[in-house]
């Protein structure tokens, strides 16, 4: 049976699960595991360990600008995170009601990407250059205030339209990504604290927190160096 | 009230300049506000206008909307320029982020240190020729149709445009190896609304010369 599900593996979405290449790690994959679980989706991964592999996609013709993430997904080669996330995000049904509720979310996800784009590069920026006070004074005083002030002004469990959508995901990761820095970064925002516990504690996010769900680790010196030597990043 | 879009930016192109193209693809009037000082930039965030402390800001339907990909895609969904479907809602997202990373770099350009410019420019003219241009000239030859996507003007369109004219700005002829580019090129620039902006007296933005990435890299503290 195993041997059957390798096969499958390989050869891309035939189980009919979305399938994940990239490697062992979060980089910008993560929010897109993120939302697929949130979303009670499962799906497939394949990791990139070397350079040899990443040489293959790109000669397969399977990157259409020969970059991971790829998602393969309803026939597609997906790549471009973002694209990724709006295609699930609307399909999951996660992206509001209209097109003023998706403007909304748009612009919250856009502002937990950003901050967790910070984090994403930390790791690759040279030690000398690295600047986490950065990283917190932003977000203590550029983006959780936003979220803090949206959720305490409306009064809602949910960042948009009173429902459950791709924002909300995207902020309990961006939390808990910079807890993970400084963990008494939620001290002086109540709201999110509550929000925090509350998103938690959703059956789908509550299972993609557990051990042994394909939620990946803080990036090690190992994670590093096996992306550097797959993308030869100088 | 339910007026003309307006932006916030600086007198320049930055990440503005894809949402005065789209608005004019879409032939939707609009009006600027400049952010000319430091100051200018102080009252905009003390007023609260914007949401993280950044522009471009669009003032449009009631809302202070912020994040130039946000502000696109609300842009595009608006005025029927993002595809019938979610698979082509999920194309022209694809083809759009391609060509944002491509015109991001030529933007970024003017702001890199003295010793990096040349090593960046050459990297902008290789990714231009090897990564971008390349989907971009398959994709068109592949269905033969006028436009990228479901055979329908759309956003994707208006970016790719874009993108070849800021390349071709750097290079002349950076179009030379891609002949569908140079017939989608003279194609979309024709398109009415696509023509009047590229008229002068447009509000279509010129590259930045010195003095304004010194205005910038001012307002900015860069």
């Amino acid at each position: 049976m195993w041997r059957l599900d390798k096969r499958k593996q390989k050869q891309g979405s035939m189980s009919g699960k979305p399938k994940l290449t990239y490697p062992n790690g979060r980089g910008r994959m993560e929010s897109i595991r993120w939302l697929l679980a949130a979303a009670g989706v499962e799906f497939e991964e394949e990791f990139l360990e070397t350079r040899e592999q990443y040489q293959k996609l790109i000669k397969d013709g399977a990157l259409l600008f020969d970059q991971v993430p790829l998602v393969e997904i309803d026939g597609m080669k997906m790549v471009q995170t973002r694209a990724i996330l709006s295609y699930i995000a609307a399909k999951y049904n996660l992206y509001g009601k209209d097109l003023k509720e998706r403007a909304f979310i748009d612009m919250y996800v856009e502002g937990t990407a950003d901050l967790m784009g910070m984090i994403i590069t930390f790791v690759f920026t040279p030690p000398q250059e690295r600047n986490l006070a950065l990283i917190i004074e932003r977000a203590t005083t550029r983006y959780f205030p936003v979220y803090e002030k949206v959720l305490k002004q409306h009064g809602q469990e949910f960042l948009v339209g009173n429902r459950f959508s791709w924002a909300d995901v995207q902020l309990l990761e961006a939390i808990l990504m910079v807890e993970e820095k400084e963990p008494t970064v939620l001290s002086k925002f109540p709201v999110l604290q509550a929000f925090k516990a509350r998103i938690s504690n959703i059956p789908t996010i509550k299972k993609f927190l557990q051990p042994g769900s394909q939620r990946k680790p803080p990036p090690d010196d190992q994670y590093v160096a096996t992306v550097m030597a797959i993308f030869k990043k100088d | 009230m339910a007026g003309k879009p307006k932006l916030h930016y600086t007198k320049g192109r930055g990440k503005m300049e894809s949402i005065r193209w789209l608005l004019a693809a879409a032939g939707v009037e609009f009006e600027e506000e400049y952010v000319e000082t430091k100051e200018d930039l102080e009252k905009l965030r003390n007023d609260g206008a914007l949401l993280f402390q950044q522009v471009p800001m669009v003032e449009i339907d009631g809302m202070k909307m912020v994040q130039t990909r946000a502000i696109l895609s609300y842009i595009a969904g608006k005025h029927n320029l993002y595809g019938k479907d979610l698979r082509e809602r999920a194309l022209i997202d694809m083809y759009v982020e391609g060509t944002t990373d491509l015109m991001g770099m030529i933007m970024f350009l003017p702001f890199q240190p003295p010793e990096a410019k040349e090593k960046n420019f050459a990297l902008i003219i290789e990714r231009a020729t090897t990564r971008y241009f390349p989907v971009y000239e398959k994709v068109l030859k592949e269905h033969s149709q006028q436009f990228l996507v479901g055979n329908q003007f759309s956003w994707a369109d208006v970016h790719l445009l874009e993108a070849i004219l800021m390349a071709e700005e750097c290079k002349p002829d950076i179009l030379s190896p891609f002949p569908q580019l140079q017939a989608f090129k003279g194609r979309i620039s024709n398109i009415p609304t696509i023509k009047k902006f590229l008229q002068p007296g447009s509000q279509r933005k010129s590259p930045a010369d010195d003095k304004h990435v010194a205005q910038v890299k001012k307002i900015f503290n860069i």
